[in-house]
């Protein structure tokens, strides 16, 4: 009788080529004896505070709130982390599992580029090998983050095939790991894939949710009315969810890339848009057409551009758990503006999805309730792709 | 699922691999029939899906020029039924674990039976997920191949005993594609394979050449080849169907 693993509701499994079963395994192993472990985790937590900055802030947006005129507003500010993103969290995580499973060399797929640069970070730090797949179409409108990688020591490799965006360099990352399996783990960089990945990718991100309910009970002495997170794969979504997943009254909201419109074939919004399927490793929801054909999405947003959804979101939103809401690149690209000026902070893109569907429904809460917006990443990655989106031609 | 052990009474099996609808389906109807004249004993007919992460470049760019010609599943059961017309030996379906899950796995697996397909191969559906259509394949008779690859090691058994119609055996580590070498020991894993099953087993992975053909047959039952066919139907695309024929007498002749 055969087994299958990692299942959220009907969501996750490990449909990946035979070849690479042994591989998982393995890591499934590895990760179950460590994770309780003190002494890994005390090197974690060590890497996680000294060197990537933790715990990030808590931060009032008073501005913001009184612009609004509704809800509180304080934002998670995973765009202070080192590197610039909330990617840095599970990349400590996985490279100190990849060493103790004797690897020394990393591969990993990256979108907008804030994972390919944390996980070649981590691999300049523990003097690692590293390989990042990109599509070569964000490797032109993420061009910054790809010298990063390479002045961390990082080999990038264009993804041609396909859409060139995010899932064909998860297709290309899936096949290099088959090639060489031996010395390389696979750093997948969201809540997404075959088992472990979406469960291993959740457990380090939910640092993000330990320390908001830790620091708003500080604040404010209770837990938020609503937590707020872009979601493509969704790392920073579960990661921002997980802790609060038991207590009810808490809303939880993803907010997806719905690019040109979900009424339009030009939009990147899975759960709004998108049907059961099983695809890069995982059964979840993905945009697909009538004969599973995977869908060429579209989002301005690298790091939402994805066919895809984390198997565990699929099943939140399955049970009711959490809502899933769709964001255009209009609305995006006005909540970076917007928080830019009013709070003098300028959030990734992405990060940028979840500003705008808060700007939505703050006003229409009572002053006494409070939204935690997760920031995923910092702007500064986007600048150009975002000047050139309002016609203003600028020199990265 | 006699029909597909049929394919393995006469001697060793050459198994070619054709990607339906590259470059479109009048030309895979040809090919197909141009080889099991010239002595192919089984045939793998690929389903094209968007994002086929199992395969090289060959087969990805067969993937890509077949749905560009606008080839669906319904297509290629059309396709299977008119070729069920007059070719016998032993057909099996490649695909992806999407393409038969989208189309409602009951729906997928009884028209395979209805149009006479006898077996298939999901690269992405291991062992661990073979109940998403294992239960349905039993129901029409169809027969849910299995995959062994050099990284299997201590699954082998498990895989072999609850095999249907034959044992796909990977000869390589990574994805389809040629080889100048292969430095799998497959000896060793076919070793393995017979202890725990009779079902037959073929080699695949990095085929090419007759010498190939005639070393891994001879550890095995049978050589598959999938790039180097593709390579030609992409070299020669709607006058292809010749060349694939000499090409399948020269593999089959060798073994």
């Amino acid at each position: 009788m055969s087994q299958s693993k990692g299942r959220f509701g009907i969501h996750g499994g490990q449909y990946i080529p035979e070849t690479l079963m042994n591989a998982v395994i393995e890591l499934e192993d590895t990760y179950n004896r460590y994770k309780d472990d003190p002494e890994f985790n005390a090197e974690l937590t060590a890497l996680l505070n000294d060197y990537a900055g933790r715990p990030s802030r808590l931060y009032f947006a008073e501005k913001m709130t009184k612009d609004l005129g509704g809800a509180k507003i304080y934002l998670k500010r995973e765009d202070l982390n080192h590197t610039g993103s909330h990617k840095i969290n599970n990349v400590l995580g996985q490279a100190l599992l990849a060493k103790k499973m004797g690897k020394t060399r990393l591969i990993a797929e990256t979108g907008a580029g804030q994972h390919g640069v944390a996980t070649a970070t981590a691999a300049a730090l523990l003097g690692m090998e590293c390989v990042v797949f990109m599509g070569e179409e964000d490797t032109k409108r993420q061009a910054l983050n790809v010298y990063r990688m390479k002045l961390l020591g990082s080999e990038v490799i264009p993804v041609k095939t396909g859409t060139a965006t995010l899932k064909d360099a998860v297709s290309e990352a899936m096949r290099e790991w088959t090639k060489r399996i031996d010395d390389t783990h696979y750093c997948l960089g969201s809540v997404m894939g075959p088992h472990p990945f979406p469960t291993i990718v959740r457990d380090f991100q939910s640092v993000i949710s330990r320390e908001i309910k830790a620091q708003l009970l500080e604040k404010e002495g209770r837990l938020p009315d609503a937590v707020l997170a872009c979601v493509g794969g969704g790392s920073n979504a579960m990661g921002s969810f997980y802790h609060f997943i038991g207590d009810e009254s808490v809303r939880l909201i993803g907010c997806e890339a719905a690019g040109r419109g979900i009424d339009t074939f030009e939009t990147a919004a899975t759960v709004n848009t998108g049907r059961l399927g099983i695809f890069h490793g995982m059964k979840s929801y993905f945009c697909q057409d009538k004969f599973g054909q995977i869908a060429p999405v579209y989002s301005i947003s690298a790091g939402l551009d994805y066919p895809g959804i984390g198997p565990e979101h699929a099943y939140l939103h399955d049970i009711g758990r959490a809502e899933y809401v769709p964001v255009t690149d209009d609305e995006a690209v006005e909540a970076f503006e917007y928080l830019s000026k009013t709070e003098g902070v300028i959030p990734a893109i992405e990060s940028a999805h979840a500003v705008a569907y808060a700007r939505k429904i703050a006003p229409q809460m009572d002053r006494d309730k409070i939204i935690v917006i997760t920031l995923s990443g910092r702007g500064d990655k986007d600048c150009a792709a975002i000047a050139r989106y309002r016609g203003e031609d600028i020199y990265e | 699922m006699s029909n597909i052990s049929g394919a393995f009474e006469k001697g060793k099996a050459f198994i070619p691999f054709i990607t339906c609808g590259d470059p479109d389906l009048e030309t895979t109807a040809a090919v197909v029939r141009e080889a099991v004249k010239n002595g192919a004993d089984l045939i793998e007919l690929g389903i094209p899906f968007s994002d086929p992460t199992a395969e090289g470049p060959v087969i990805q760019g067969a993937n890509i020029r077949a749905l560009a010609g606008g080839v669906t599943t319904d297509k290629i059961f059309d396709l299977v039924r008119e070729l069920r017309t007059d070719v016998k030996i032993p057909l099996v379906f490649m695909t992806y674990a999407n393409v038969v899950f989208s189309y409602g796995a009951e729906k997928f697996i009884s028209t395979c039976r209805d149009i006479g397909i006898d077996g298939i191969i999901l690269p992405d559906l291991p062992y661990e997920e073979r109940d998403e259509f294992e239960p349905v394949c039993q129901k029409y008779g169809i027969a849910l191949i299995p995959l062994i690859a050099p990284t299997s090691k201590n699954r082998i058994a498990m895989i072999a005993k609850a095999a249907e119609g034959f044992i796909y055996v990977v000869s390589s580590l990574g994805v389809t594609g040629e080889r100048k070498e292969i430095t799998t020991d497959i000896g060793s894993i076919v070793k393995v394979i017979r202890e725990n099953t009779s079902l037959p087993c073929a080699v695949g992975f990095g085929i090419s050449t007759p010498e190939q053909a005639k070393k891994m047959s001879a550890l095995s039952d049978g050589a598959i080849v999938g790039s180097a066919i593709i390579k030609i139907i992409e070299k020669y695309g709607k006058d292809a169907a010749p060349y694939v024929g000499e090409y399948v007498r020269s593999m089959k002749q060798a073994m």
